[in-house]
């Protein structure tokens, strides 16, 4: 009976993070799919809360406290609990989600059992063995892989899947760590809040974004209040944030992140490949451009040829005559 | 101080020519090859820290033969020299296989700390600085927006990001750092820079040098397979609406009130 496993990533509240409640609602597809279990873990100093909130999604969560883990980088010490709980399980496969911590689980784990990873999944079905959809070269292909071995790690995307509870809930099992942890911790000395930290792009439904056109940090004022009465996040080109404009955290493409929201608003963005990439399967893109012939025009849903300012500023008055 | 920096060719993004072969592995004849950009941006990290410290850059690249040539811009940016690990058996190796090869040629060098890149723009899986870090047992410092060495304490301190700020890790040397773009954009290579590039060294080193085997690890050992690729769907017709700013707005609003986005 395959066994996928959901490894639980708690917020800094306690509670799961959304992401993984799309992971293990997509783990519990496959199990059906497959006639085999999904089994969630989490491990935390007090994982009680956020195994009770996956356990809405997943017929059984294993919940290991390790009380040490607060002080210490997450990620490492979890993988160490979670091929613990794996055990001798070697057909089992792991999902995870591909956000930061999620990936530095998966290397971990990849390392400490010798599965195989496939990363950044944009579906995943079952048909007699895992196929594992991903985009390739910044999304320009798009291949179906599988594993070779019985077992593997997958890490999948945000947005790809709609979380649902199952209908009825799971049952928590508690367990204590087993063992002693044979790699080294990494102590946190200190947690650092920074004003003004947005929402996590790579979770929201729509997305403002801007680009060297917008021209300053004041520009970005506009993005911001567009974005806020869609009820979006903010999101930049690299050139925005190596102009130091916003925080590299709002970066997409390239070398930042890859988002697939319902809506994307680009202002005075040109399209290039290195954008692109980031932000090419979100299901509506807009466009707002003086140059009709940007590399933008060729994948917008809809170019308005024109001034940012001044067409931003007329959709946040046609917008806000709307919601009156 | 000693600082070895993974690079990996990549095919160049701007080219957009990236293909598959027959054998479902990356067409390289097609696409002309660049050193992956986060590693560029590790390298620069690595630099401004032998620059403030003293000390020396070794890269370290899997690759095939001719990933030399594109070791030869990243030693033009500065760095001291490079080790090529290279293998006809390592055609098609997945993750698992890199990272243990990787840390096979790891265990060969001497240094205080290991700079990877935040991901490869090729994969963007992410996950090979941990496997390597977990496989030599060296503490893992990822998504790091600063770092600061202590050479004479032999520690180092991490800005790790955080979705509402920053966490900051501290761990002894050697250890193993991910870097990303907020570390500074990386140099152009100067003149001079690539003059000397030239005479530096690359180091080649087989599996049988490293003590493994060809069987175990590599195209043979791969734990992944591609089953099929395809283009991604094409996307609808671009509408496109000049005029007022006002007309501009109203063809926004309606679209996503057709879409229910608003």
């Amino acid at each position: 009976m395959p066994r996928f496993w959901v490894v639980g990533e708690p917020n800094a509240d306690g509670s799961i993070s959304k992401l993984s409640t799309e992971v293990a609602t997509l783990a519990r597809t496959l199990a059906a799919a497959a006639g085999g279990e999904a089994v969630g873990v989490v491990v935390a100093a007090e994982p009680d809360r956020a195994a009770g909130e996956l356990a809405a999604y997943l017929p059984r969560v294993v919940a290991v406290a390790d009380p040490g883990i607060a002080r210490h980088a997450w990620s490492v010490p979890a993988a160490e609990r979670v091929a613990a709980v794996l055990g001798d399980d070697a057909d089992g496969h792991v999902l995870l989600g591909a956000g930061p911590d999620g990936r530095d689980v998966a290397g971990t784990l990849a390392a400490l059992t010798g599965r195989g990873v496939l990363a950044n999944a944009t579906a995943v079905r079952w048909e007699s063995r895992l196929v594992v959809e991903m985009g390739a070269f910044g999304g320009k292909l798009v291949t179906s892989s599988g594993f070779k071995t019985p077992g593997g790690i997958v890490t999948i995307r945000p947005n790809m899947v709609t979380a649902e509870p199952s209908a009825a809930a799971g049952v928590v099992e508690g367990r204590s760590p087993a063992g002693d942890a044979a790699l080294p911790r990494v102590a946190v000395m200190d947690s650092v809040e920074e004003a003004g930290a947005a929402a996590p792009i790579e979770e929201a439904r729509i997305i403002v974004s801007g680009g060297r056109g917008v021209g300053g940090p004041d520009g970005f004022e506009l993005v911001r209040e567009l974005a806020a009465e869609l009820g979006g996040a903010v999101g930049a080109t690299r050139a925005a944030v190596d102009s130091g404009w916003i925080p590299y955290s709002q970066q997409i493409g390239q070398t930042g992140k890859i988002v697939k929201p319902q809506l994307y608003i680009a202002l005075g963005i040109s399209g290039a490949i290195q954008h692109k990439v980031g932000m090419q399967t979100a299901e509506t893109i807009v466009a707002v451009n003086r140059d009709p012939d940007a590399p933008i025009a060729e994948f917008a849903d809809l170019l308005v040829v024109g001034d940012l300012f001044d067409v931003g500023r007329a959709l946040l008055v046609a917008l806000r005559e709307r919601t009156g | 101080m000693h600082i070895v920096v993974l690079t990996k060719p990549v095919p160049d993004p701007a080219a957009a020519a990236e293909r598959l072969g027959p054998d479902m592995r990356l067409d390289r004849a097609a696409s002309p090859a660049v050193v992956n950009g986060n590693d560029e941006y590790a390298l620069e990290a690595a630099l401004k820290l032998v620059e403030a410290h003293g000390g020396e850059v070794t890269l370290l690249t899997m690759a095939p033969p001719g990933g030399a040539d594109t070791m030869r811009k990243a030693l033009a940016m500065g760095a001291t020299r490079g080790v090529l690990v290279t293998d006809p058996a390592l055609a098609g190796a997945c993750v698992r296989s890199t990272d243990e090869v990787l840390a096979a040629a790891l265990r060969e060098l001497t240094f205080d700390l290991v700079f990877s890149g935040f991901d490869t723009s090729d994969g963007n899986a992410g996950v090979v600085g941990a496997a390597i870090a977990a496989r030599l047992r060296l503490p893992y410092l990822s998504n790091a927006a600063k770092i600061e060495p202590e050479p004479d304490a032999g520690l180092v301190r991490v800005r790790r990001i955080t979705p509402t700020g920053y966490d900051v890790l501290e761990a002894p040397m050697p250890a193993l750092v991910v870097c990303t773009q907020v570390l500074g954009e990386p140099r152009y290579p100067t003149l001079k820079g690539i003059m000397s590039a030239r005479s530096k060294e690359i180091a080649s080193r087989s599996l049988a040098d490293l003590g493994l085997d060809g069987a175990r690890v590599g195209g043979a050992a791969a734990t992944t397979e591609v089953l099929d690729s395809r283009k991604p769907p094409a996307r609808g017709a671009t509408t496109v609406v000049r005029g007022s700013a006002a007309e501009g707005a109203a063809a926004i609003v309606s679209l996503l009130a057709s879409r229910r986005l608003i």
